[in-house]
């Protein structure tokens, strides 16, 4: 027996191994090879699976030690694991925890479909604990972040232009352009935007523009140890999720949806930059079922106010002239 | 880890966290890995994501739970009942792995004819010598082996010295390979867990027989040849009186379904911290030297020849005893270090008796120590009675605190209750204390050994800060500091100082010792002589001769320096190589991954199946061959067959996995090695809620006490007083004792308070509001913080027809007096008790009260005097053996039951 560095199988077996190799596509050393140079531009945003996160908080702390925020005051809230409550201006990544009644969404059955012979296993594979496993009740957990979303709020009320669209098409706000009058934080209809006391000005999730900029994906996507948070193009996370969807659906978790993955599901944002698989009601897990950019509706309201103002025009125009035909 | 060494021959992780993705089911079960091993569940969740089935075992529905297939909220203190049960479970309905379990265990073999089993005595094993409360084990032996030993564990136990090397007879082993023999271990173990029925084990652990019933499904339903199961623990398995048995009985289940030393199989033991590995590997333990080989003893070994007859083997690998003790002796001494002198055996230390953690709290509380170094290690906080370490250092002339802040284990003569109640003064504490400020893990360089057994090296990213030095800087220069001032010693005694090999290349203003020397001289080197260090590195501990040839420091690490590469710094991403990684670190012994691989193969050598192939014999080459270095003589084929009387390890048959056994099989039934019986057996824990249903026996037998006025006990059961249970954890917001966490403002906001965690329903019983504060006791102190109730955690129903309803409430102990967020230390709940292995105490399953509001005076027993009023009936009518005393004088630290045979005369 001796040691050498390479002491494993000959080359051709090594070579099928690692192309048959189910592990995971490790989602973060796609980035890091670009190390030095930006990643080109393109929409990029996050799929955040709740399904697997177990809310171990190291996105929260990832993106307070990278973007250096202080700490939001140590009180203990009685709120289950969640100490620190929702975004802020120094919370931009905030991991919800809801302990719920009643069973986790589904129990369904495992993907056997690899299985070959006759004695494939027919035990039902719960996701999550059932009833009979101490699960009359389910601990969901969720890593909420801003948006970005595709039409944004705070963006078009922004008065003063420090609210701009990357070229990842991330909202920045750029610090040293904003003037802290607030605009931004009641046009955000996920109340992500915040103010902070002592500069008065607005911060939020940046989408690591600065990690961005040096090839490297987000704080928060490196250190989630179970990749729930997948930082990537729009594109391929749509997909990704879209897989992950149909996956478990087969495996009858049929209350798996994605929120907020496209125009079409959220027509209010136009879809979201930073979109989230759930497994239950938007509302459990403190979203809004049916978020709308107050501007969205801006144009047609200028286009009704018009034709209402047109319409009065007429109108005054008709009482004088058939009031000057009554005087006639 | 005596219960996987003594099962399966080494004290380590059988695998490796990656391959927890080729699990078909996963049993997390003392442990809440998504919580404490964050970055390694993400293989939990890979294999969940491919369809296995995990089931999280716990009294708590914790973050592990929430992500599970299936929990099982079991009473704190009773997965023997539970993993036992399941045992039954395999054996009563045949699905036990059948070609596996008569090739690769003990299950064939004939047990001595004077052994006794619990089911004849009532809950004990026959040998218990009730005056010096401890087993002799000789009627546990191999029938027609005089004496088998064992590969780790309590080697040389007290029942007598051999006369020849442990297990010579190996090959006279009688055995039955129809697993009929009414004497043979198949049917020792079928009668000794008959008793263990799913009825028994939903009364004891309070579960639903079902749920019971699926657990077991689930497990012999993906394992077999296609499809294997993995267990994962942690120190809610160790902290225990029982603990290590624990182990063993999660081991005999592993070996019965056929999932050791195969892919998605294995028992991945969870260590705690970065290195805690390592620090068994090189130990910081008084009974062990680097590699486990046994401290020698002050009245047995008086010469290296007795020290290797006790402490080696003469069948299994450890026949190679002498060259690692040898090469280790010639690492320490160079070449002072000669045949003639025994290679300075005599300048070891040896053994007089119990040096364990607690043992050595109480002896300096006691005034019997003089001096204490701490580094890394909180212990006021971390371990248990931490009133009782605080004024045992209150008796210490002097304290060495190494750390990056002064913690409550620095600041003891000045911060605790006791002082804010005015029973204690700073100015009356006579002992100096030294604060080092200490290097943190970027600013030094060196290996960490992690949780399966992996070394990887890790650089200096920058320069510490100040006064701030590494371990090894420390060491080193407290070393050359004592050499230099006894130089001119010409004291005999003073021998070890001088002829220490300390001669390391330093770098630097500093003089900071070159850390890939000290990983060069762990690896071993052929010895030149006159010249420490120099000389070609081993390749492998194969090349470690006992003539003095050779050095090494760590006989299992030989090979991390081979070739003169540092292989620990190896760091190709498996993608660029293979799922293995074998060139991502490197792993002991061997570069192996998966430990006793030789069994992913049937006896023939071939994969038990494509589906889980990993390490195979190739015909053509006549090597062993697969994905993974193989744990096995690399060209003995599987045809191979000891001649009667073969020894060493000629003695191995070319079927038998485990090597470092001396019978090359694992153990279902441990003849040897561990001082608590030979199979595990359900006792509840020292204080309990209710008493054992299964054995008249209450307790463990073999357990330490310290039985003391500054560490009272709660009646065995039934305790009025103390009606709930407590068990101790970890969060993921948190590192154990706060070191590290409590002073770093983003881990403090995410949990600022201590709290605990009760059901609703006894908060309704007890008046507990969410959010407001509660006053916990126990006998050795009472201590407040604040509540969290939750439907995580239940009551649980336990008892002949489940009519008794237990609530258990859950207590995180990282808080104390010190640092951002401070609180109440939990652990100063607890008392000094242990198991008898190991010296583990037991923080996982107590009793104690809890009643709303801020009632906490902050008392503690030490230096507040009794708590709580006595029961009338004095010790409580606890239904065990009569404590300690049996006529014995009592002990200098106070009266101790059980390891009677650690303390030697002197």
């Amino acid at each position: 027996m001796s040691v050498s560095p390479g002491i494993m199988p000959t080359s051709d077996e090594s070579a099928e191994l690692r192309a048959g190799s189910e592990l995971a596509r490790d989602h973060r050393g796609e980035f890091d090879r670009g190390h030095g140079h930006a990643l080109p531009a393109g929409a990029k945003g996050f799929f955040t699976d709740t399904t697997v996160c177990i809310g171990c908080k190291a996105c929260e702390v990832a993106c307070k030690q990278w973007n250096q925020l202080p700490d939001d005051g140590f009180v203990f809230t009685g709120t289950s694991y969640d100490n620190t409550g929702d975004l802020g201006s120094s919370t931009w990544r905030h991991v919800a925890f809801i302990e719920r009644p009643g069973a986790h969404p589904t129990t369904g059955f495992a993907d056997m479909s690899w299985f070959e012979g006759d004695d494939a296993p027919s035990a039902p594979v719960a996701f999550g604990p059932d009833p009979q496993g101490g699960g009359d009740f389910s601990w969901l957990m969720l890593s909420d972040v801003c948006k970005h979303c595709v039409h944004a709020g705070c963006l078009d009320v922004c008065p003063t232009g420090a609210i701009i669209r990357t070229e990842y098409e991330s909202v920045y706000i750029q610090p040293d352009v904003c003037n802290g009058c607030g605009m931004c934080v009641p046009a955000c209809p996920f109340g992500v935007v915040d103010r902070r006391e002592e500069d008065g000005r607005a911060w939020k999730c940046t989408l690591c523009y600065d990690r961005q900029r040096d090839g490297l994906e987000p704080a928060c996507a490196k250190a989630c140890p179970t990749d729930s948070i997948v930082f990537g193009d729009i594109d391929d996370l749509r997909a990704i999720a879209e897989e992950r969807v149909a996956t478990l659906h087969e495996r009858g978790v049929d209350s798996a949806y994605l929120y907020g993955a496209d125009a079409a599901s959220q027509p209010g944002t136009q879809g979201l930059n930073a979109f989230f698989l759930l497994t239950d009601a938007p509302e459990v897990y403190n979203l809004p079922p049916d978020p709308v950019d107050p501007t969205h509706a801006v144009g047609a309201a200028w286009r009704s106010a018009l034709v209402a103002g047109a319409a009065m025009v007429v109108a005054v125009a008709g009482a004088v002239l058939s009031a000057a035909g009554a005087r006639r | 880890m005596p219960g996987l060494g003594t099962s399966f021959g080494r004290g380590g992780a059988t695998s490796f966290q990656q391959d927890l993705a080729n699990s078909d089911c996963i049993v997390i079960e003392g442990s809440n890995m998504a919580e404490c091993h964050p970055v390694g569940f993400q293989w939990v969740m890979e294999a969940k994501r491919r369809g296995a089935t995990i089931i999280h075992v716990d009294p708590r529905f914790t973050r592990t739970s929430a992500v599970s297939d299936l929990h099982v909220p079991l009473r704190a203190g009773t997965d023997i009942a539970f993993l036992g049960g399941l045992i039954r479970h395999v054996l009563e309905n045949e699905r036990y792995f059948r070609d596996y379990v008569v090739n690769y265990t003990n299950a064939a073999t004939i047990i001595s004819d004077e052994f006794r089993d619990t089911e004849d005595l009532d809950g004990l094993f026959s040998g218990w010598d009730e005056d010096d409360a401890q087993y002799d084990p000789s009627s546990w032996q191999y029938r027609g082996a005089a004496d088998v030993g064992a590969a780790a564990g309590k080697r040389s136990m007290y029942a007598g010295e051999p006369e020849a090397p442990r297990g010579e007879d190996i090959t006279d082993v009688e055995r039955d390979e129809t697993l009929q023999d009414p004497r043979c271990v198949f049917q020792l173990l079928r009668r000794h867990f008959s008793r263990y029925t799913p009825e028994m084990v939903a009364d004891v652990c309070g579960i639903d027989e079902e749920l019971f019933l699926r657990v077991a499904d689930a497990l012999t339903e993906n394992s077999g040849p296609d499809r294997t199961s993995a267990f994962c623990y942690a120190v809610g398995w160790t902290q225990h009186t029982v603990g290590v048995q624990y182990i063993r009985t999660a081991s005999i289940l592993q070996l019965l379904l056929g999932n050791m030393g195969r892919p998605g199989g294995g028992i991945m033991a969870l260590r705690g911290h970065a290195s805690i590995q390592g620090s068994t590997d090189i130990p910081t333990l008084f009974n062990i030297l680097p590699g486990y080989l046994p401290m020698p003893q002050a009245s047995k070994h008086t010469s290296l020849a007795d020290y290797i007859m006790t402490s080696g083997q003469g069948a299994g690998w450890w026949a190679n005893f002498d060259r690692y003790i040898v090469s280790l002796l010639k690492a320490y001494f160079g070449d002072a270090a000669t045949a003639d002198n025994d290679f300075c055996f005599d300048h070891l230390p040896r053994l007089t008796g119990d040096h364990s953690h607690m043992t050595t709290v109480t002896e300096m509380e006691d005034g019997a120590v003089e001096g204490y170094f701490l580094m890394g290690e909180n212990p006021v906080v971390g371990s248990m009675h931490g009133a009782l370490h605080r004024a045992a250092a209150r008796k210490l002339t002097w304290c060495v605190v190494r750390d990056f802040a002064p913690t409550e284990s620095a600041e003891f003569w000045r911060t605790g209750p006791e002082f804010d109640r005015d029973e204690v003064r700073p100015e009356d504490c006579d002992t100096e204390v030294f604060f080092f400020p200490c290097a943190a893990h970027t600013e030094k360089e060196g290996t960490f050994t992690n949780t399966q057994r992996l070394l990887q090296w890790r650089e200096k990213a920058l320069d510490p800060p100040g006064d701030a030095r590494s371990e090894l800087h420390f060491m080193f220069h407290l070393g050359r500091r004592m050499k230099a001032l006894y130089a001119d010693s010409a004291d005999p005694k003073d021998r070890p100082i001088l002829d220490l090999t300390w001669d390391y290349p330093t770098v630097g203003e500093h003089e900071e010792p070159d850390a890939e020397a000290v990983l060069k001289e762990i690896n071993g080197w052929h010895v030149t002589e006159g010249r420490f260090l120099e000389g070609e590195p081993v390749d492998l501990f194969t090349d470690l001769e006992a003539d003095g040839s050779t050095a090494a420091g760590c006989w299992i690490y030989s090979g991390v320096y081979a070739g003169g590469v540092n292989q620990a710094n190896r760091r190709r991403p498996w993608h660029e190589q293979h799922w293995v990684a074998p060139e991502w670190g490197w792993a002991w012994p061997d570069n192996r991954r998966i430990l006793y691989n030789r069994a992913s193969a049937d006896p023939d050598g071939r994969p038990w199946s494509e589906r889980k192939r990993y390490v195979w014999w190739d015909e053509e080459s006549g090597r062993w061959t697969g994905h993974d270095q193989p744990d096995f003589m690399a060209t003995r084929p599987p045809s191979y067959r000891p001649d009667a009387g073969a020894t060493g390890v000629d003695s191995i048959s070319g079927t038998d996995p485990f090597i470092m056994q001396g019978d090359g099989k694992g153990w279902l039934f441990a003849p040897t090695g561990l001082l608590d019986g030979p199979l595990p057996t359900h006792y509840e824990p020292q204080e309990s809620p209710v008493e054992n249903l299964l054995y008249p026996q209450q307790a463990n037998p073999s357990r330490i006490e310290w039985v003391r006025r500054d560490n009272p006990y709660h009646r065995a059961f039934d305790d009025p007083r103390f009606p709930y249970v407590l068990t101790t954890y970890r969060l993921t917001e948190h590192h154990t004792a706060g070191g590290m966490s409590r002073w770093v403002s983003w881990l403090s906001e995410l949990m600022p308070e201590l709290f605990c965690e009760v059901s609703p329903e006894l908060a309704a019983e007890r008046s507990l509001v969410n959010g407001d504060w509660a006053t916990i006791t126990t006998a050795r102190g009472e201590i407040e913080c604040r509540v969290l109730v939750t439907p995580r955690m239940r009551p649980i129903r336990v008892g002949k027809r489940r009519g008794r309803t237990i609530h258990q409430i859950g207590l995180p102990y990282h808080w104390a007096y010190l640092g951002l967020v401070t609180g109440d230390n939990v652990n100063e709940l607890i008392g000094f008790v242990a198991d008898p292995n190991v010296s583990i105490q037991e923080s996982k399953a107590l009793t104690g009260d809890i009643q709303p509001g801020r009632r906490s005076r902050g008392r503690r027993v030490v230096t507040s005097g009794p708590l709580v009023r006595a029961l009338p009936d004095g010790n409580g009518g606890a239904r065990d053996l009569a404590p300690v005393d049996r006529g014995k004088e009592p002990d200098e630290h106070g009266h101790r039951t059980g390891q009677r045979q650690r303390r030697e005369d002197t």
